[in-house]
């Protein structure tokens, strides 16, 4: 069986997002990068079907050189091989028109990618390749067990979950608690440096709708008002939310 | 006339209140200069929804299931969405929204914008703003108000007090394949579901005992609102831990939290700071979370709470 990972690359969740006005977007001077927690719970669970089930897993990441140690790490992990695009994807769907073109050319029986990248929470990028490969599709996944080509899936819905079956091929979108969280051993590290990361140029040209973007801080009231004055808050409620 | 195609939701034979104020927004925004054309997965055939100023038509979609509609049939949906020429396509986030905009806009190569805060009409082009970065940063952009489908946070624009109309639901038979099976289907009764309220009241360890929560739901109740924890309270069974709201929980976008004994650690914060407004209530005048708050209260949550409750029952 052959497992495609796809992992994005963002800022720290415990990051404070600040604005270089200078740019118009967010000052990564300080930021730590990590692999997207999502897409950790996705790479862990490939890793354990992989040794349960045996499986060639591998890593896709479209992104710039600066993101290879992080890849590397994935590979520390367990997985077999890498892929990174090189390039930066613009919206979900160039995104997704790549990893869906790689995927033409190199089959998968799994792909699993997170719920949603934590940068621009779109939780798209998995709906939209399902729909360009004509894969089955579910997010966001909170379980997930193999038999033969059956899938058996815990999906969570609005107001509750639901179990479903069905069959490979898949594409899915995860989150916890489908895999325990892995950090890599010594040996895993040493391995991983002579994995392959193969780097491909991107082959779709982007089609960009977005006339221009400008990001800011979302910034609070901050409005202290004395615990003998609730009427004043319920005031302010009233002519902010209609209460 | 721009072609509008809007996914609608019921609560059983009744127009869910997150399509209601969805509907509500599109009649101010459009005005009359447009054709609505309502598709429903699984609502009635004949249901009475709020008269909007353009033409509506309604579809019923008969898909395999109502749950997960499938890849194949979301296509075929997307094929008819194509032949019908939508301009744009908005929808309410929900956990089944995400394969539903994915792979329309994957067969009709319309860009998806989600997280919609604001949106502004400037000549031809759109002007957003959407949340980033679980709600830490605000994006704006300008973009091409055509072939795009806009994913609005529920609860997204205000009720229409629109006169009601009844409209006739078509259906539009997508035939299935029947790849998938549902085994088992866990829902939470009872209260309000969190990520469908339109209030929030949150509440953390400063509660003390799990004994104390009353006057929390007391309040909630009084807002008709749902009622959330911070992931400690629910991890030492205070509260269940489908109320955890942050980083590891459920992401929330209300109009209105209101924060009872929390801290504002950066993990509760991750998964509230898409609300609209929150207030913060807390002992302590250094708890971080006043610096993300809108409106805050420095007092004993168990003097405050109960009286904002009293106040609050007599509008
Ligand atoms: C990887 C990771 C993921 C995490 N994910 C989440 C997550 O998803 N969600 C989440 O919530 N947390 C998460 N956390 C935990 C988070 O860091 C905080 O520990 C947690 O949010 C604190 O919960 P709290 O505010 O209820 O408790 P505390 O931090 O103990 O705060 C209690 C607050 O109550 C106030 N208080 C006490 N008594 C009163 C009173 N009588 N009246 C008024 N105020 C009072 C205190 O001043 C204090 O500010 C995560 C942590 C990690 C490391
Ligand atoms: N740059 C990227 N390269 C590869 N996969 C990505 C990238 N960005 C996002 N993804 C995957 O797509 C998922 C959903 O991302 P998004 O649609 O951007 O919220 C993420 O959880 C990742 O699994």
């Amino acid at each position: 069986m052959k497992i495609l990972v796809c992992i994005s690359v963002v800022p720290d969740t415990t990051s404070k997002i600040s604005i270089d006005s200078s740019k118009g977007f967010i000052d990564v001077q300080g930021l730590t990068y990590i692999v997207g927690p999502y897409d950790d719970y996705a790479l862990s669970r490939a890793i354990e079907l992989k040794e349960s089930n045996g499986a060639d897993v591998v890593v896709l990441h479209m992104g710039t050189s600066e993101s290879e140690p992080l890849i590397r790490k994935c590979l520390a992990l367990g997985a077999d091989s890498a892929v990174r695009i090189d390039g930066i994807a613009k919206n979900s769907y160039q995104l997704a028109k790549e990893i869906a073109s790689y995927v033409e050319d190199n089959p998968f029986d799994l792909i699993l990618m997170g719920k949603e990248a934590i940068d621009y929470n779109s939780g798209q990028t998995h709906g939209i390749v399902a729909g360009l490969l004509k894969m089955t599709h579910f997010s966001p996944v909170m379980q997930l067990n193999i038999d033969g080509s059956n899938l058996t899936l815990e999906v969570e819905i609005d107001g509750g979950k639901a179990e479903v079956s069905c069959q490979l091929p898949a594409v899915l979108g995860c989150q916890e608690p489908i895999a325990e969280w892995k950090i890599p051993s010594m040996r895993g590290i040493m391995t991983a440096r002579t994995k392959e990361i193969k780097i491909l140029a991107p082959s779709i040209p982007s089609t960009q709708a977005l006339i221009s973007e400008e990001i800011n801080e979302t910034n609070r009231k901050q409005i202290m008002i004395p615990s003998d004055q609730l009427q004043v808050l319920v005031d302010y409620l009233k002519q902010d939310v209609q209460l | 006339m721009k072609k509008i195609a809007i996914f609608i939701d019921f609560k059983g034979t009744e127009l869910s209140s997150y399509t209601r104020t969805l509907l509500g927004f599109a009649d101010t925004f459009f005005g009359s200069e447009v054709a609505y054309y309502l598709f429903s997965f699984a609502g009635p055939k004949q249901a009475s929804i709020p008269q909007l100023k353009g033409s509506v038509i309604g579809y019923q979609i008969n898909a395999g299931n109502s749950l997960f509609a499938e890849t194949t049939e979301l296509r075929k949906l997307g094929d008819q969405i194509s032949a019908l020429s939508i301009d744009e396509i908005w929808l309410s986030k929900s956990n089944t929204s995400d394969s539903v905009a994915g792979i329309i806009s994957a067969t009709l190569g319309f860009q998806i914008v989600p997280n919609i805060k604001q949106i502004t009409q400037k000549g031809d082009s759109y002007l957003i703003q959407k949340s980033i970065f679980s709600g830490k940063a605000t994006a704006h952009s300008e973009l091409s108000s055509s072939h795009f489908v806009g994913i609005f946070p529920k609860g997204f624009g205000s009720d229409s007090n629109a006169a009601s109309v009844e409209v006739n639901f078509e259906s539009l038979d997508l035939e299935t394949s029947k790849k998938y099976s549902i085994i088992k289907v866990d829902t939470h009764e009872g209260s309000i579901p969190l990520p469908e309220a339109s209030i929030v009241v949150g509440a953390g360890r400063g509660m003390k005992d799990p004994g104390n929560w009353g006057i929390i739901e007391e309040l909630a109740q009084t807002l008709h609102a749902a009622t959330a924890c911070s992931k400690p309270v629910s991890d030492i069974n205070w509260r269940p831990h489908h109320e955890h709201v942050g980083q590891t929980g459920i992401k929330i976008a209300p109009k209105l939290y209101i924060a009872c004994g929390i801290s504002g650690a950066i993990q509760h914060l991750a998964g509230v700071n898409g609300s609209g407004k929150i207030v913060v209530i807390n002992q302590d005048p250094e708890a971080p979370f006043f610096k993300h708050a809108d409106y805050g209260i420095v007092g004993d949550l168990f003097d405050v709470v109960p009286r904002l409750t009293k106040i609050l029952k007599e509008i």
